[in-house]
């Protein structure tokens, strides 16, 4: 039997008005790009940098309505889940995240040891 | 002394300048002195455009090729209004009336031809030389002068003689409301281009104009003491007319040639150099005849004359002129008209493909030889003539489907073809949709437009494929099909049409795009309509509205263009296209400094740099010091200029003040779609201005027509015209008031040539010129506003809206592993 213990890290990505009201920015985790949302209603998501259609870098694009619409060709997904809505795109990788008392962005990040 | 040789051309037609033109334009003029003899006391006019003068339809000034200064400023010695009585061979010089002498090295003989007049009795005027009042023939200005001031005080004019001249002239009669008939010594009208069934078409779709047609009537005598009072046939009748214009035919202007002993048969003979049976003489144009034929058509003649000019300058030395296929295509009186080759067939196997349908006087034939065009005729419709003029000229294969050339089926084709087209035909170009795929998502559900756009993608690119794609819809989802509620919305999110949602906006004092959908979508902000709200609320509220930034699209956000890589493009504004050393210097160095990949020079006249990191925007405004181009965004855009009166010797007006002055004033103005314009000089159009969504066109007289909803992208559409103005300052306040109207009144996304169509050009005419609403002092006075809102978004160089504004990534540290945990997986 293998076992694996997986084991989350945390990455304080600085306090969350460094990101406008309503737009995202991206972060390096890693060998990995992440987004960060912080929608209009006070609710911050993370999720992989990158539209799954042609690499476009949804940080960039509108987000409303708990969706986030790529600004290269309008492909859009929901920003909980990472799901396609109205195209056949894979979901997005999505990650836990929470603001510290502080107001700083906390990034719960998988890191996986044997 | 002068090593050129020297040229001498006799005739300043359309032939004898043209040859002039070719010559200097292969640098003829550093090999030869020329000189010219023009029978008429003017530069050269486009003889063809003369029954436009006549008609009313183009002023005498419109028609001129080259003024009398264009001659001196390419030092060609124009002997203007000089007859030339004879050639004298042996001492190789021409002489001309008042003694004028120029000897030659080399002679062009383009003395053209004359009118051809009848033997008819009463045609001279028995008091005085030249003809009794009110005969004229039709060949010059001054012949086009005189039977307009004529024809001011007749009641009826008679035309002698039925051909392509003669119906022009009768166009020119008529327009100008006299009575006219045209009288015919053949069967049927045109004969030398028509046949019989064609020329009596013809013949009914003139008379339904209100011209009277005579045919088989020799004219044996004009009537009248001193003056016209009709004319004398044949057969016994007669006919009333104050006045008559002999068109007879035209005859080439061989005397001068013959006189010199030249070989002359119909016209000069020539060889396929050119060259008449005296080497150092040549002839072009109508006076010359090669492989027996004369032509009396514009094409032939500029065929002629480029290969004259090709050897005299010794360009191509090997240029030879092998004769012309004959064909044309004009109109005649209003009536499409194209003919080339045979008119009948000849052997038994050819073959004739006809089509005649009278009550709308559409008549075709052709004439076929081993699958090959032999001859065609088209009268009233002539949609074919391009593809058959390619066969015919080419020699090429025919379709077997004769009807293909008969008919353009291109219009039937296209609706016809997508319920035929195969499932895998591409509809979409711009994202790869697949016919098959469309109609699969309507049978999945998607009955609607905007719900089957949403699925498959189809029609989200330019959108040029909705049509196709909506007809698609219609016919497979037969009664299934649904209309989208929204699709009458501004915006999708927002359950309003444009005027209702304005109302709201104003009433409840909604100044942000979360204000609205708090307001009026019960708070669910659809991102699909942010951008659309953020431009309205700007056009509403102009320096009241309150920015929020994650409504803008990228683009507005950091005011530049995103391109692929996420590098962005930047675009100054370079005004009317018109730059410096100085600013072209500064380009250059931030191009440098920046390692900007690309510097392209874009289709609206600026410099694009291309592939600028966003971190990099800030830097590079500020050391362009140059204003942003708004080269990303729904607003005005640019405004193209030709150079215009100041430097173009055909321009007049000054479209390059001009422009620069719109660009100055509407610059940034934010509208439902981008806007582009242009300015252009004279009716050249050199800048596109009719294809524009606004354009400027200089006319003679100071004038400008002001165009709109042009289009030349995925839809192309010839701008109408708005209105006519004489001045600068009215050409800006009809587009200041049309812009007003286009921002207040179009659907988001919708260009103005898509706006244009919608609300009918008269109706934007009546609100815009006639202020047949009377809002046209609003409309002036929300346009100052939002001009008087400028701000360059630029400066946000200085002073970020956000200190992350141009920043893409974050930085993050990572800290302590606080939890772990045994996943139930693995075993």
């Amino acid at each position: 039997m293998l076992t694996e213990t997986l084991s989350y890290v945390v990455f304080n990505l600085g306090n969350l008005n460094r990101i406008p009201l309503g737009e995202g920015r991206e972060y390096q985790i890693g060998d990995e790009e992440i987004v960060i949302f912080r929608a209009r209603d006070g609710v911050v998501y993370a999720l992989q940098a990158r539209c799954p259609h042609r690499e476009g870098h949804l940080a960039d694009g509108i987000t409303g309505d708990g969706k986030i619409v790529c600004p290269m060709h309008s492909y859009k997904f929901e920003l909980a889940t990472g799901a396609p809505v109205g195209n056949d795109c894979q979901a997005l990788k999505t990650y836990p995240v929470r603001i510290s008392q502080a107001g700083e962005i906390l990034l719960e990040w998988p890191s996986v040891t044997k | 002394m002068s090593e050129k040789q020297k040229l001498v051309v006799i005739g300043n037609g359309m032939a004898g300048a043209r040859f002039v033109e070719d010559l200097l334009a292969r640098g003829g003029g550093n090999q030869f002195d020329i000189v010219m003899f023009g029978d008429e006391p003017y530069g050269n006019y486009n003889r063809i455009l003369l029954s436009g003068v006549l008609s009313g339809t183009h002023q005498a000034q419109d028609i001129f090729i080259n003024s009398l200064a264009w001659y001196e400023e390419n030092n060609v010695k124009l002997h203007a209004g000089v007859r030339v009585q004879r050639i004298d061979r042996i001492t190789k010089t021409v002489i001309g009336a008042d003694d004028i002498a120029e000897s030659y090295d080399k002679l062009v003989i383009a003395t053209g031809s004359s009118p051809f007049v009848p033997p008819v009795e009463g045609i001279k005027s028995d008091e005085r030389e030249g003809n009794k009042d009110g005969v004229f023939v039709f060949r010059t200005l001054d012949d086009c002068d005189g039977i307009a001031k004529y024809a001011e005080n007749a009641k009826s004019a008679a035309v002698i003689g039925g051909g392509l001249l003669g119906l022009e002239a009768a166009r020119g009669l008529a327009n100008r409301g006299v009575e006219t008939h045209v009288v015919h010594l053949m069967g049927h009208l045109m004969d030398v281009q028509l046949d019989g069934k064609a020329g009596k078409m013809l013949r009914n779709s003139m008379e339904q104009m209100g011209v009277n047609v005579h045919t088989e009537k020799a004219t044996t005598a004009i009537l009248g003491n001193g003056h016209v009072t009709g004319l004398q046939f044949k057969d016994g009748s007669a006919l009333e007319c104050d006045m008559v214009v002999i068109s007879a035919g035209i005859r080439p202007n061989t005397q001068l040639a013959k006189d010199a002993g030249l070989a002359v048969e119909r016209g000069i003979v020539v060889d396929d150099t050119m060259t008449t049976d005296d080497p150092d003489i040549y002839s072009v144009g109508e006076c010359a005849q090669h492989r027996g034929m004369v032509y009396g058509l514009v094409a032939p003649l500029w065929e002629q004359t480029a290969v004259l000019a090709d050897r005299l300058t010794g360009r191509k030395t090997e240029a030879a002129y092998t004769g012309s296929k004959l064909s044309t295509k004009l109109k005649v009186m209003g009536v499409d008209l194209a003919v080339m080759g045979r008119k009948e067939p000849e052997n038994d196997d050819d073959e004739v493909v006809l089509y005649s349908e009278p009550s709308r006087g559409v008549y075709k034939k052709l004439i076929v030889r081993d699958g090959k065009l032999l001859g065609a005729m088209l009268l009233g419709d002539t949609s074919t003539a391009a593809t058959l003029l390619q066969s015919f000229d080419r020699g090429s294969e025919l379709p077997e489907n004769r009807a293909e050339l008969l008919f353009d089926l291109s219009g039937e084709t296209k609706s016809q073809s997508v319920a035929d087209l195969p499932d895998d035909a591409q509809i979409c170009n711009c994202n790869g949709v697949s016919k098959g795929a469309i109609v699969g998502a309507v049978k999945g559900g998607c009955t609607s437009l905007k719900k089957l756009c949403d699925a498959t993608r189809a029609g989200t690119g330019c959108g040029a494929c909705k049509p196709q794609v909506e007809e698609i819809l219609q016919f497979s989802a037969g009664d299934l099909l649904t209309e989208d509620a929204s699709a009458h919305y501004y915006v999708p999110g927002v359950p309003l049409a444009k005027p209702e949602l304005i109302a709201a906006i104003q009433a409840q004092n909604l100044k942000s795009v979360s204000a609205v959908f708090a307001a009026l979508a019960n708070g669910k902000e659809d991102p699909g309509s942010k951008a659309g709200l953020a431009s309205l609320l700007k056009t509403i509220w102009h320096d009241q509205y309150e920015d929020e930034r994650d409504a803008r699209f990228i683009n507005d956000r950091v005011h530049a263009n995103i391109q692929k890589d996420r590098t962005f493009s930047v675009v100054p504004r370079i005004y009317g296209g018109v730059t410096s050393p100085d600013e072209l210097r500064r380009i250059a160095d931030v191009a440098d400094k920046y390692q900007v990949p690309m510097v392209k020079i874009t289709g609206g006249q600026r410099i694009d740099l291309l592939g600028v990191k966003k971190e990099d925007l800030p830097g590079v405004w500020k050391d362009l010091g140059m204003p942003s181009g708004h080269a990303y965004t729904k607003a005005f855009r640019t405004c193209k200029t030709c150079v215009g009166s100041e430097f173009c010797r055909f321009g007049v007006g000054d479209s390059t003040g001009l422009g620069i002055q719109i660009e100055r004033k509407f610059q940034g103005i934010e509208f439902p779609h981008k806007l582009k314009m242009a300015t252009t000089g004279c009716p050249r159009n050199c800048s596109e201005a009719t294809t524009k969504d606004i354009g400027l066109i200089a006319i003679e007289g100071g004038k400008w027509e002001v165009v709109v909803g042009g289009a030349a992208g995925s839809k192309v559409r010839k701008a109408d015209l708005l209105v006519t103005v004489d001045s600068h300052e009215d050409a800006l306040l009809y587009t200041g008031r049309f812009m007003q109207y286009y921002r207040a009144n179009a659907k988001y996304l919708e260009r103005t040539y898509d706006f244009v169509e919608r609300i009918g050009i008269e109706k934007v005419r009546q609100v815009v010129v006639e202020d047949s609403e009377g809002i046209a002092a609003q409309l002036d006075a929300d346009i100052e506003a939002a001009v008087a809102a400028y701000v360059d978004p630029w400066e946000e160089a200085h002073t970020p809206q956000h200190p992350s504004q141009f920043v893409n990534l974050l930085s993050a540290k990572e800290t302590a592993q606080i939890r772990s945990l045994q996943p139930a997986y693995g075993d």
